[in-house]
């Protein structure tokens, strides 16, 4: 792990009317390791990703990616920051095949005139680099990079989205309960590729309520309560009971605040 | 033991997965791929069946008729399929459409604009129409069918005011009557009209198959939510559909001025239904994201071949409208099916 983080979050702030949605919570995470962050229903995990993501405005607060300043407007300015988002929906376009998914909104033309002029498609180029894309990332059961991803499963759906994210994620990735709508096999498909984008030298944040789950992926683990930040805790400090415990408020961590790391 | 029994059971699995598909899968995933299919085999079989029935139905004379009576429809059918591709629709295209033509021919006619510029003026109108109604959906988040079903009646009246329920008819030989002039090929005669139409129709199976823009609409159509967190700015393409369908709309005005020879506040009174039949029976889904242009041209083509068959046939004319009814139903219902069944 470095020893500066790729993404910080100092401070944040976002109120819905009277209802405070984040109450100044501070963040960091590190290239090569996977961050989740869990919490109870409405402890503001969802808002603080979204605010990382571009899909919410911070009402104050400040979001700084290798050590500088961010402003995020759209899901686009984070995107063209380097920072990806796996939904929890399949957010995939399910007419479209395999390949034009990957680069949905991010097409490759033509060189030359028929790019230029007739804004032709470079469907073999996109193909080709689906095809790598898919391969390097070791999804076996992507087979045929033609087909449309509606004839596809929920878990193959969703290494779509991961691979998308992966290849356009230059920096974070984040992972919004990646695993909430599949099975146990695709899961199980879903957590490697999780393993893989890590061992790439991706920062991950991972979103998640399945514990099991998140102790075994995380290196370090966020718990959110009541919209603050209640410990950054690790697999190795801590049990599942405890996480628990901190979530729901039945134990407090007298050092919360202060992000300590195991390594 | 219980490792053995494992792999044993998740290649029974694996083998099940990858069992060869059945006849219905096959078929099915052949109507996914190509949704203009089945149109077109309705259209053949409809073309061989109706030359059994009369000697006349082939012949080059008829079937060039048929193209011309089939270029208005078709056209707005084209700019039709770009909203129901979005899972929108629009009630109001053939009133646009003939206020279009209205303003074309009374500024040609009365006005004693040139012709070139009446044109122009004319399109502006309907591009301009379409443009609020993209507007309204986009920025107000008004449903499609009730934004146009207003504009259906917003522009009825105001064609009905503005020609005052008079037929202005053009002198012969003006410009805008170019698109009914007809020219040969061998023995088959073309109007520019259909000429135009065709044109239309090449243009946008370009854009959707071949562009972004295009990929976008399908993506949009199919699901805005996962289009919009992909990073497709959505309402920028849903607007784009109506523009650009504002665009055919003029082409048909123009067409419908040719066929008309002049301006009709009453000529396109069907065309609104008429263009959504066209394209349903192309195989485009009414809930959006599905479909292939190309389709809607085989659709305009179907029910005018229904028309003319029937008609030759001898049968009542009645028979035409209950014979579209019945595929209509029958093309919506494959479209489910295409949709239900993974393949």
């Amino acid at each position: 792990m470095n020893g500066t983080p790729v993404l910080e979050a100092r401070g944040l702030v976002k109120l819905f009317g009277r209802v405070v949605g984040l109450d100044a919570v501070d963040m960091t995470l590190y290239s090569g390791e996977i961050l989740a962050v869990i919490g109870d229903n409405g402890a503001g995990k969802s808002t603080l990703i979204k605010c990382l993501s571009g899909a919410l405005i911070p009402d104050q607060g400040s979001i700084l990616l290798d050590e500088k300043e961010v402003r995020f407007r759209t899901p686009q300015d984070a995107r063209d920051a380097g920072i990806e988002t796996v939904y929890q929906q399949l957010a995939v376009a399910p007419a479209l095949d395999i390949a034009e998914n990957l680069f949905l909104a991010r097409e490759v033309r033509r060189k030359g005139f028929l790019g230029s002029v007739f804004r032709m498609l470079d469907t073999g180029e996109m193909k080709r680099e689906s095809t790598e894309q898919i391969k390097s990332l070791g999804i076996s059961t992507l087979q045929n990079i033609s087909q449309a991803v509606e004839t596809l499963s929920g878990g193959q759906r969703q290494a779509v989205a991961v691979a998308r994210a992966a290849a356009f994620g230059s920096k974070v990735v984040i992972l919004d309960e990646p695993t909430a709508a599949l099975g146990v096999r695709e899961t199980g498909q879903v957590i490697k590729l999780i393993r893989e984008l890590r061992d790439s030298g991706k920062a991950i944040i991972l979103i998640s309520h399945d514990m099991p789950h998140v102790f075994e992926l995380a290196d370090r683990i966020h718990i959110q309560r009541l919209g603050g930040r209640a410990a950054v805790i690790t697999p190795k400090s801590h049990t599942m009971e405890d996480a628990v415990a901190i979530m729901t408020g039945a134990k407090t961590v007298t050092s919360a605040g202060a992000p300590t790391t195991a390594e | 033991m219980a490792i053995s029994t494992d792999s044993a059971a998740s290649a029974a699995v694996e083998e099940f997965l990858n069992r060869p598909p059945t006849i219905g899968q096959r078929v099915h995933s052949v109507l996914h791929r190509q949704p203009a299919l089945s149109p077109a085999i309705v259209l053949v079989l409809a073309c061989v069946g109706f030359s059994l029935t009369s000697s006349h139905f082939y012949q080059l004379t008829n079937l060039s008729l048929l193209l011309q009576q089939a270029s208005v429809v078709g056209t707005l059918a084209a700019g039709q399929t770009l909203i129901i591709l979005t899972a929108g629709i629009d009630l109001a295209i053939g009133a646009v459409m003939v206020l279009s033509s209205l303003v074309m021919v009374k500024l040609a006619s009365s006005s004693g604009v040139p012709g070139v510029l009446a044109l122009l003026i004319g399109a502006a109108i309907a591009i301009l129409a379409e443009t609020i109604t993209g507007l309204l959906v986009t920025r107000i988040k008004l449903p499609p069918f009730i934004v146009t079903l207003g504009m259906l009646s917003i522009f009825t009246a105001i064609s009905l005011i503005y020609a005052q329920g008079q037929t202005i008819l053009l002198n012969p030989g003006a410009f805008l009557l170019w698109t009914g002039n007809s020219f040969a090929i061998g023995s088959l005669h073309l109007t520019y009209g259909v000429l135009l139409m065709l044109g239309v129709y090449v243009v946008f199976a370009y854009a959707l198959r071949y562009t972004a823009w295009g990929r976008h609409l399908y993506a949009v159509g199919d699901d805005a939510e996962a289009a919009r967190l992909a990073g497709i700015r959505v309402n920028r393409v849903l607007l784009s559909a109506y523009v650009v369908a504002g665009f055919a709309i003029a082409v048909a005005a123009w067409i419908l001025v040719g066929r008309v020879g002049g301006g009709d506040p009453n000529s396109g009174l069907n065309a609104n239904l008429e263009s959504i039949t066209a394209v349903v029976i192309g195989g485009t889904s009414l809930f959006g994201g599905r479909g292939a242009v190309i389709g809607s041209l085989i659709g305009a083509l179907i029910v005018q071949v229904f028309d003319n068959g029937l008609a030759l046939a001898g049968l009542d004319p009645n028979y035409q409208v209950l014979a579209v009814g019945i595929l209509v139903i029958v093309a919506v219902s494959v479209d489910q099916w295409i949709r239900s069944v993974k393949a």
